[in-house]
């Protein structure tokens, strides 16, 4: 029998300022859109279209069958920590000590959360290149320090510049959130590049948080991992993750490579938030760092392929859109239809059903555009392009 | 079209042969013109030997539709080694495949058919009567479960949310 309670109104306030203070994700609100709709197109996932690789499905598998199910090391499994590092001094030339330099995380995402409250205070700034994914301001906010949006946009090939950075600067600017090759922009940033941004930040003292999540979707240049560049190394914290490289999202499994004080500080709040990441997904990070490369660079070459189709057909439909270098997502301007990104995207979807995510749900520098990720088949890629033609045509200008 | 550039067309007819060649310059960020050059240089080059489908028999007929894949040791001819031998057998009709192997045995053929007599005629009339064919030993296939990298009767289900982050 349902219990009958005195229902009260609660006096004092029962919400944080920091939960407060942030809206709910613009991709949110996009997806419940979607959902929705029957039979419909997705160009709007931010993830890999693959299946995690067997033999790294296996892997954990078989670890479970062995009985690996307790904690591990608030740090991750030393072999994974190990094996990481062998990975970035040979994929990216960057040497970390496993030992001290070097945490798994539960995605990239909470490296990039550790990140933040280890080295912010309330009221310091940090800079984010904008557009951006959706977490880094937020996640600034909640600890209580600024975000100050630098954007980045067509003009410049959606790179940081020099010159933006240094105008956003002031004296409580304390860090600087990078991520090239781009979500949603897929801009990467060369090393002459990035080594611009690395002057500046040595100039003003700035910590940089470069978020390589998508290192290995860098199709026309090698990747330049941050900390490589000259003297950026003490000044930089690396966060990366295996759910794009290894089409391996649901597996929550990141990790981060910075100087010992700032890792020792991270490991202060993993341990007590998170503990450790699981033990099943540490034991296929494993398994994909050892026999995973292969397929890695298989998933790339099928990547650069719908790259190529996805850009040359969005131009074609009338709507302009640079080569992207990296990621797995075209953003291209829909400027040609007088609409903005946000009605674009919804008269599309309910006109074509065609999801693409309006740009401006990831900042201001994504206006006028829209992201639409290739991760998906030929056959879709080709049916959606063919309906943006046919949604452009109607309602060019 | 450059090297690297042919050896991205092939990667992608190995799995997709029938893809229209405006698509696949789109894919190549190449020129169509280009594209087909590149891909009758292919073929005459015999670098590109056929275009075939992957079919499973069993959902299109109720007709039995046997195969066999048979070890054969055989008696190596001078000068020409299993080459000859070998060169008889491929030219058989039935014969869909042939591998020269390591091991127990020399040669793996692989022979399809209508019925499984069908398949023992050859085997028994055809094949062991070669002078050189010293023994076979038929396997025959019971089910297909994986075939040129294509698995069978797995349903692909994306199963991702429709946006994400």
């Amino acid at each position: 029998m349902k219990q009958q309670t005195m229902q009260t109104t609660p006096k004092k306030k029962r919400l944080s300022r920091a939960a407060s203070s942030i809206e709910p994700s613009g991709i949110r609100r996009f997806f419940d859109l979607a959902a929705t709709m029957k039979d419909c197109i997705s160009l709007g996932v931010g993830e890999p279209d693959f299946v995690t690789p067997w033999n790294v499905r296996e892997a954990s598998m078989a670890s479970l069958e062995q009985g690996y199910t307790s904690y591990t090391s608030n740090a991750g499994m030393i072999e994974l920590r190990t094996a990481i590092g062998e990975y970035m001094l040979d994929r990216f030339g960057v040497d970390y000590d496993p030992e001290e330099e070097m945490i798994v995380t539960v995605g990239a995402s909470e490296a990039i959360d550790l990140a933040i409250r280890a080295t912010i205070d309330p009221g310091d700034e940090v800079l984010v290149a904008t557009p951006a994914f959706v977490s880094y301001e937020p996640l600034v906010t909640m600890s209580g320090a600024v975000p100050i949006p630098v954007p980045t946009d067509a003009s410049t090939d959606f790179k940081l510049t020099k010159e933006r950075l240094e105008a956003a600067i002031t004296d409580r600017s304390r860090a600087v959130i990078l991520s090239f090759p781009n979500n949603p922009t897929g801009a990467v940033m060369n090393d002459v590049e990035l080594q611009a941004i690395a002057e500046v930040a040595e100039a003003y003292d700035l910590l940089v948080f470069s978020d390589e999540i998508y290192a290995e979707l860098s199709y026309d240049t090698q990747h330049t991992a941050f900390s490589a560049l000259e003297r950026m190394r003490d000044r930089t914290v690396l966060i990366s993750g295996f759910s794009k490289a290894f089409a391996m999202t649901g597996w929550r499994l990141g990790f981060v490579c910075a100087p010992t004080d700032i890792t020792q500080a991270m490991l202060k709040i993993h341990q007590y938030s998170l503990m450790c990441a699981p033990t099943p997904a540490q034991h296929g990070a494993l398994e994909a760092l050892r026999n995973g490369r292969e397929i890695v660079e298989k998933m790339t070459n099928s990547y650069r392929a719908r790259r190529n189709y996805i850009v040359h057909a969005l131009n074609e439909a009338g709507l302009s859109c640079r080569f992207p270098g990296g990621s797995f997502y075209a953003f291209p301007s829909v400027e040609a239809t007088g609409m903005d990104d946000e009605t674009f995207a919804e008269q599309l979807l309910i006109e074509e059903k065609v999801a693409v995510v309006p740009g401006t749900v990831f900042g201001k520098g994504g206006e006028g555009h829209v992201r639409c990720s290739y991760a998906t088949s030929m056959d879709a890629l080709q049916t959606a392009t063919a309906r943006i033609e046919a949604f452009v045509q109607r309602h060019a200008q | 079209m450059t090297k690297d550039k042919e050896l991205e067309l092939i990667r992608i007819l190995e799995h997709h042969g029938r893809i229209e060649t405006d698509v696949l310059a789109k894919m190549l960020d190449e020129n169509e013109e280009d594209v087909k050059t590149g891909m009758k240089k292919l073929e005459d080059e015999k670098v590109i030997l056929s275009y075939g489908a992957i079919i499973d028999w069993n959902k299109v007929t109720t007709e039995d539709h046997i195969a066999a894949m048979i070890d054969v040791k055989v008696t190596p001819q001078r000068e020409v080694g299993f080459d000859e031998v070998a060169a008889r057998i491929q030219r058989f009709p039935e014969v869909t495949a042939l591998y020269l192997m390591s091991g127990t045995y020399d040669l793996s053929v692989m022979v399809e058919g209508q019925t499984m007599e069908g398949v023992a005629r050859f085997v028994s009339n055809k094949l062991s009567t070669l002078d050189a064919v010293l023994s076979t030993t038929t396997h025959f296939r019971l089910k297909k479960y994986k075939h040129d990298g294509v698995i069978f009767d797995q349903e692909e289900k994306d199963r991702r949310m429709v946006v994400s982050p």
